[in-house]
């Protein structure tokens, strides 16, 4: 067993084992903690995939940013001490049937399918590339997807500074 | 890097994902929903940037699908909270079933 295979199985037990408190912890801001946790062992998985850029956004937009959203929002908005009633035995049976059975699905037909790699050499991913690619017009390039997510961030975020006004 | 099968990501990612799934089946508060969202955009994340570094090493789509990805799940979490706090100052619950003024 190789570290690279134990460093991995150490993240994705992590990933699981705090994915699964999210959904079933009772309290609220144990489910945002435990949120978090997932978030910083998949920029782990990053780091193991060598995409540090990617690593270093999903610790900085989505751990670092996106949660602690959700957590200010839970101040604001639930009492912490407060326990979230148990959800029904129908609905968990039944959400359970869908979760397992998509899951068996998916996971069969990704253990069948004969994944090739490129024959193209590998390029050096480094900021320089990203930086040339994402504001590149021709082949490649990405210059447009980038400018419409930029309006889109724009637009999100003056709509939500319009609807958490106070009203009238 | 390489010792590790491709085929081991995508089974942790689509579990991640279907454990999102299930808490988005089952929770019935409006924020733990949110954080459902947020688990199922992250595994489809995960899936992006293994299918480049596995399979396409020699172009950088899926680093960028997953960097908008990104983006658009924090518009989506400003503006959903942004509606949250509405409905709480409102209604004085999150709770999505007693939220239901337009069924009526």
């Amino acid at each position: 067993m190789t570290t690279n295979l134990l460093m991995f199985i150490l993240l994705s037990l992590v990933i699981l084992v705090f994915s699964f408190l999210t959904i079933f912890s009772r309290k609220i801001l144990r489910a945002a903690v435990s949120l978090l946790f997932v978030l910083v062992a998949t920029s782990g998985l990053y780091f193991m995939l060598d995409y540090q850029f990617m690593a270093g956004v999903q610790l900085t937009l989505y751990a670092g940013g996106i949660v602690v959203l959700i957590i200010f929002s839970i101040l604001l908005t639930s009492h912490i001490n407060q326990k979230f009633e148990v959800p029904g035995l129908m609905n968990l049976v039944l959400g359970g049937v869908v979760a397992i059975v998509g899951a068996t699905l998916a996971i069969t037909s990704i253990l069948k399918y004969p994944f090739k790699m490129t024959t193209e050499p590998a390029i050096k991913v480094n900021m320089q590339e990203i930086g040339n690619q994402l504001m590149n017009t021709g082949y490649n390039g990405y210059a447009l997807p980038f400018e419409v997510i930029s309006i889109l961030l724009l637009a999100a975020m003056i709509a939500a500074i319009i609807i958490a006004k106070k009203g009238k | 890097m390489s010792q590790v099968p491709i085929q081991y990501f995508l089974i942790v990612s689509t579990i991640m994902f279907f454990i999102g799934i299930y808490g988005f089946l089952i929770r019935r508060n409006l924020i733990t929903i949110l954080m459902s969202v947020e688990l199922i955009l992250n595994s489809v994340n995960i899936n992006f940037l293994v299918f480049n570094r596995y399979l396409f090493p020699d172009k950088l789509q899926g680093h960028f699908f997953s960097l908008i990805v990104v983006a658009i799940a924090a518009a989506e979490a400003s503006v959903a909270i942004a509606i949250i706090i509405n409905i709480y100052r409102r209604f004085d619950t999150i709770n999505v079933e007693d939220v239901n003024e337009m069924k009526n």
